[in-house]
């Protein structure tokens, strides 16, 4: 069965198919792979750039797949969560093509998108079996997910006020480093030096929240107290004390998470499990406690299609789908 | 033009804050919040968001990714949006930013001072400086409307 997936809920205008959960194509709007008759970098967190988009996208995601409207046979859409002007683009262009063609229709959520993302085929790498602890963490979300299997997924705690990826675009502006923070805070923690010490908000609670609006506000300060600002080594030692502080606090949660539940699988996802200092630190404390960690490849952790052709594969093979008059959600938990 | 100045020295001062401001909304009212990263703009909004009634189990947090949270089982719609990450005037019309200042609802912007020409006349614009630890400097200005609940946020002090 091939499934056409579009993803419009916040910058990112992607598409892909997917047959029988292998990923055939999957393809973002600003990437070097699409011939964009716009030209240059279009910031495309506004609804009316997803219109530009999402045509160019989708006929590049068919053609890579090498593959044209006639053999899809089902359309999945992200509902939410997101912003309502972008997500009701995709929608409203998922439902248009599956009336003109008569096809299966579903709406998937976003979140749900992301959680099974390790579980697709087509990178040549293990995939991990049910029931896993899942850390999602991105610009826009942050939470700790038991996923039992593809339909039951509960969260356990998510963050009270800024996601962690949020914090890492945030505190490298802060410090004058450029956007995005995640890469440049990553590679940057790397380099060797002293490290600054930041309070890990919520470390102690039993409960498997997040908080990194405090870390930001504590590197707001520091960097004040410094007269004239902070020199190259001073930021060097923020650097690697907030990136130890913020990956510190995501593995232990998940990791807990996962042997309070008595889950041996732990996974990473959302644009955050990019960062190589968290997955080094997750593979060694997923090692010291026997769990088995899996870390899908950048591309299936950052918003993309291919994890929303796939989840709306998984609900269109149940014989879960969505009528046309299907609305988006802005929020929407799972 | 009236403005006003809060000295604020722990989270449970700005969470009255909260309180006394949310008793004072009323649907229509726009609240912009200004500050450096780590102020507490969003700590603050999440105050005013509790004291309407928003339950709380909703968590409310920061708007910067999804750019407009709305609540609603509160006493109003409250729609919690952030111009940091927007680039252009136009993007502002793109999001249909007028749409909810005109609205129903109590718009709380954060980055309220990126665009300020575009932003309505009778707003109330609260402006947190970060102090040592828990303490900040709320200043609170408008004209208009935004005067009078300045007013009336300094009677309550």
């Amino acid at each position: 069965m091939k499934i056409l997936g579009i993803e419009s809920s916040c910058d990112d205008t992607a598409a892909s198919v997917v047959e029988d959960g292998r990923v055939l194509s999957d393809v973002i709007a600003g990437q070097a792979n699409v011939h964009s008759p716009y030209g240059g970098v279009v910031p495309e967190l506004a609804s009316r750039n997803h219109l530009l988009n999402i045509m160019p996208v989708v006929d590049k995601a068919l053609e890579d797949a090498g593959v044209d409207l006639d053999d899809i046979q089902g359309i999945a859409v992200t509902r939410g969560p997101g912003l309502v002007g972008s997500l009701v683009v995709g929608l409203q262009f998922a439902k248009t093509l599956a009336a003109a063609r008569n096809l299966p229709f579903v709406g998937v959520n976003h979140l749900r998108g992301h959680l099974l993302a390790a579980r697709i085929e087509g990178d040549d790498l293990p995939l991990p079996k049910f029931p896993y602890m899942a850390l999602l963490a991105s610009g826009g979300h942050t939470g700790i997910y038991l996923v039992e299997n593809e339909m039951e997924i509960t969260c356990l705690g998510q963050t009270r006020d800024d996601a962690a990826g949020e914090a890492f675009d945030k505190v490298a502006r802060l410090l004058g480093l450029g956007y995005p923070g995640g890469p440049l805070i990553d590679k940057m923690a790397e380099t060797q030096g002293s490290k600054e010490q930041f309070p890990q908000s919520l470390r102690q609670r039993k409960s498997f929240e997040f908080s990194f609006s405090g870390i930001k506000t504590s590197v707001a300060q520091r960097v004040a107290q410094i007269p004239g600002g902070p020199d190259p080594d001073q930021v060097l030692a923020i650097v690697r004390g907030f990136q130890q502080a913020v990956v510190e606090i995501l593995v232990r949660k998940v990791t807990l998470a996962a042997r309070s539940k008595q889950i041996s699988t732990v996974v990473l996802s959302g644009g955050v499990a990019a960062n190589n200092g968290l997955r080094k630190h997750a593979r060694e404390v997923c090692d010291l406690n026997d769990l088995e960690l899996f870390a899908p490849p950048p591309k299936r952790c950052t918003d993309n299609g291919s994890m929303i052709a796939y989840a709306g594969y998984l609900a269109l093979q149940a014989g879960l789908s969505d009528s046309l008059d299907l609305s988006p959600l802005s929020g929407w938990p799972l | 033009m009236k403005s006003e100045i809060f000295q604020i020295e722990s989270e449970e001062q700005t969470r009255k804050f909260g309180e006394r401001l949310a008793a004072l909304l009323e649907r229509g009212d726009v609240v912009g919040l200004c500050g450096d990263l780590g102020a507490g703009k969003t700590f603050l909004a999440r105050m005013v968001a509790r004291a309407v009634g928003v339950p709380s189990h909703v968590p409310v947090n920061s708007p910067t990714f999804t750019l407009i949270n709305e609540y609603y089982g509160g006493r109003f719609p409250l729609f919690h949006m952030d111009l940091y990450r927007l680039g252009s005037p136009s993007e502002l019309y793109d999001l249909g930013l007028w749409e909810y200042y005109e609205g129903d609802g109590v718009c709380l912007v954060e980055w309220c001072d990126r665009f300020s020409d575009l932003w309505p006349d009778q707003a109330l614009v609260l402006t947190i400086e970060l102090g040592e630890g828990e303490n900040r400097t709320i200043l609170a200005t408008g004209e208009g409307r935004g005067a009078r609940l300045v007013e009336q946020l300094g009677k309550t002090d």
